[in-house]
């Protein structure tokens, strides 16, 4: 199988649909002429032309909006955010228009767009570049919110929330971008919804998304080598929908859970983990939920210390320690 | 050429009572009335093609700019509507007598629509904001009649005009103000969120301006899917000021999108008169010029004027595929909703009672038939009395419809699981126990 990176793995999914469907096309700032600002869509202006590779103003909130209006009338808008950060000057577009267009029209309209970029902190530019909104998303009903952890979920994923016919906030990492995996050829989709257990293990659950599910494979192998600790590893890959069965079945595997959530902890993705297993898994624990999360503060620019505010293996696995 | 269609009422009178629109800045009374054989001749105003080029040159957009502000204000005093003859623009000149009939059937239609509604809401059975279009219906109207089957429209929040001339139904629009299942959004909407998409009514909006971007991605896919229309997308003069409308209109130039914006400028966002809200030269939609979109104003109380000029505006988006920003000067009766306690407070009793005698579009419209003897009083009042017992049949089905089930308030969320489809099935998508 090819072993390709994780943007290109992005690249090959919208070029799979580009090619498939007639009514995706891209659009976002630097996507087409420049190649995007991290290289996700490049070479596809060239390949696909203006018509579905399209750059933007820097106008968030109106280009967000005309995805959703494209998308009611049958289009499939696949729109970049540089940043997830930069969502929020078109919040309005996100969640009143797309996220509650369904709803208010009693299911006439519905908005099969995805919007996507990176959303991550550890990049050293400062707080206002470094949010991880999923959960602010995933608090509407009516939105989907995916972060892939890899290059082959990164594919699977991307086209099965390009052929969704809801709207899907798609959360991408600019650390992982260069990562390298399996990728096969062709397309293939990964169902929104279906956890994956990435590492089986006996001991501890770690519960994680995006690349903190890196960080939880990270400290696992420091726990078998140096502790004797088997953690097994759920990557949720999907926030809403929730995989809500593979991670109770982990717990009820593991009776220990430690939450792993590069989000932030107050009303954090982890929160809503933690809520879920204290409703339907307190029979099978044998210790307190625990959580290792982004430091509850904005994220700071100096790089030292900035490395301080994200869940890193060692955190983890000291956390895990503490639990037994 | 004067940009400006409508006429502003003879000035001595205006001048007198200073009862010109409130909104009006004070430079609106001063300027010159326009040259109405002028304005007749050539309802909107073409600008030479560099204007409207996307990547025109800051120095091409200004040599518009003298001509602009020779032309009075959008906003300034109601014309004296029947003073200047828009019957014979091209968009009028070919009207049947019933389809004139019909635009008078439409707005008594919705008129009367909105007067049921306000009973009830008054008697505290219906709830939610009701934002009443009393004395805009002409707006809604004459657009809907300019319709060619390919273009899609889009408003706010004062929706029930639009909806209505659409064609929906008085059943479906009545039963979603009383919150009830058979409402035309399942109770799920209410009175701001009316939709039609197979009538290309994409709604009803409730953010000021928050519609605006998805008119421009209804062009985006007329012109993606290289379809023979426009798009339509209404706003107040309060939405000019959000800022994602002025993307907007750069996006729409720079992509050359077929949208047309209707600003109807009815004076006020909210409590707040025009004067108070936006800094204005000569008209709101003045501003459309800074991103090198056309731009014309004229005055939306006579269904000719009107159908003139946005016929005109639609049409040269279907063919040029360039967008446009039609500013419509119209008034409501009633306050911001019917919830806006100082309706009457920051505009006087007499101004709203002068809009209602002199420029009401109705009277207007029906003045207008009965000179041209396509009706008779007595079929206008055939039709007034047919229209108000379809309103108050329309209340009786709303009040007698049931509430929307327990059931419906988890559907109509996500279109996967409702269709019960492979993709609705995986994971758990709501979280209330």
């Amino acid at each position: 199988m090819p072993v390709i990176t994780y943007r290109q793995a992005l690249n090959d999914a919208f070029a799979e649909e580009l090619t498939r469907d007639e009514n995706v096309f891209l659009m976002g700032e630097e996507v087409a002429q420049y190649n995007g600002a991290y290289k996700v869509t490049e070479g596809l202006w060239e390949r696909f032309g203006s018509k579905r590779v399209i750059d933007t103003p820097i106008s968030e909130a109106a280009f967000l909006g005309l995805g959703v209006g494209a998308a009611m009338m049958g289009l499939r808008p696949v729109v970049e955010l540089m940043f997830w950060s930069f969502a929020y000057v078109g919040f309005d577009q996100i969640i009143n228009n797309a996220g509650c267009i369904r709803y208010m029209s009693g299911g006439l309209i519905n908005v099969p767009m995805v919007v996507r970029g990176p959303a991550n902190g550890g990049t050293n530019v400062g707080a206002t570049h470094s949010h991880t909104p999923e959960n602010f998303l995933a608090n509407t009903p009516g939105l989907k919110v995916v972060c892939p952890a890899t290059p082959y979920d990164a594919k699977g994923l991307m086209i099965a929330s390009i052929r969704d016919n809801d709207t899907v906030c798609f959360m991408e990492n600019t650390l992982l971008y260069g990562d390298l995996g399996e990728v096969p050829d062709g397309a293939y989709t990964i169902p929104l919804g279906v956890a994956e257990v990435k590492r089986e293990g006996i001991d501890v659950s770690l519960i994680a998304h995006g690349r903190a599910v890196l960080t939880c494979l990270a400290a696992a192998e420091i726990l078998a080598a140096e502790h004797g600790i088997e953690a097994e590893v759920v990557d949720l890959r999907s926030i809403r929908p929730l995989d809500e069965e593979t991670i109770l079945n982990s717990v009820a595997k593991t009776h220990r859970a430690v939450l792993v959530d590069e989000n932030k902890p107050f009303c954090g993705v982890s929160s809503q983990i933690a809520a879920l297993l204290a409703e339907h898994a307190f029979d099978d624990l044998d210790a307190p939920v625990l959580r290792v999360t982004a430091l509850d503060a904005p994220a700071i620019y100096s790089m030292p210390l900035e490395k301080l505010q994200l869940p890193d293996a060692q955190a983890v696995v000291a956390k895990v320690l503490s639990s037994f | 050429m004067a940009r400006t269609l409508s006429l502003p009422s003879k000035s001595k009178k205006t001048a007198a009572k200073k009862v010109a629109r409130p909104a009006a800045p004070k430079v609106a009374t001063k300027k010159a009335t326009p040259k109405p054989a002028q304005a007749a001749a050539k309802p909107v105003k073409k600008a030479p093609s560099k204007v409207l080029a996307p990547k025109a040159a800051p120095k091409k957009a200004a040599a518009s700019k003298g001509k602009a502000a020779a032309s009075t204000t959008g906003i300034a005093a109601p014309a004296k509507v029947a003073s200047l003859d828009f019957s014979k623009s091209p968009f009028n000149a070919s009207l049947k007598p019933a389809q004139k009939v019909g635009f008078l059937r439409e707005m008594l239609r919705i008129r009367r629509f909105e007067q049921q509604a306000l009973k009830y809401y008054n008697q505290g059975i219906m709830g939610g904001f009701l934002h009443l279009y009393n004395g805009q219906e002409s707006v809604a109207v004459g657009t809907a009649s300019l319709m060619n089957g390919h273009d899609e429209i889009i408003t706010a929040y004062r929706d029930h005009g639009h909806a209505l001339a659409v064609g929906m139904g008085m059943n479906e629009c009545m039963a979603e103000l009383f919150g009830k299942g058979t409402g035309c959004s399942k109770g799920k909407g209410g009175s701001m969120h009316f939709f039609a998409p197979d009538k290309h009514y994409w709604g009803g909006h409730g953010i000021v301006a928050g519609q605006t971007p998805l008119g421009l991605g209804l062009a985006f896919a007329i012109k993606y899917k290289k379809i023979n229309g426009c798009a339509v997308a209404f706003l107040g003069d309060g939405a000019v000021n959000q800022g994602v409308f002025s993307e907007c209109l750069n996006m729409a130039a720079l992509w050359d999108l077929p949208i047309v914006y209707v600003i109807e400028n009815n004076g006020y966002s909210m409590g707040t008169s025009l004067e108070r809200s936006s800094a204005v030269n000569g008209s709101l939609a003045k501003r459309a010029e800074g991103f090198c979109v056309e731009w014309a104003t004229c005055g939306g109380f006579d269904l000719y004027e009107l159908r003139a000029n946005l016929g005109a505006a639609m049409e040269r988006a279907r063919k040029e595929s360039k967008p446009m920003v039609l500013e419509v000067s119209t008034y409501r009766y009633y306050g911001h909703s019917v919830a806006d306690a100082n309706a009457k407070k920051y505009r006087s009793p007499e101004e709203i009672e002068r809009y209602k005698t002199e420029y009401d579009p109705i009277t207007i419209w029906q003045n207008q038939l009965l000179k041209e003897k396509v009706v008779t009083q007595a079929q206008i009042e055939k039709i007034d009395a047919e229209a108000k017992a379809e309103a108050a049949a329309a209340a009786e089905f709303g009040i007698s419809s049931p509430w929307p089930t327990e059931e419906s308030i988890f559907e109509d969320i996500y279109h996967e699981v409702d269709h019960k489809t492979e993709a609705g099935q995986t994971g758990r998508f709501f979280f209330s126990e």
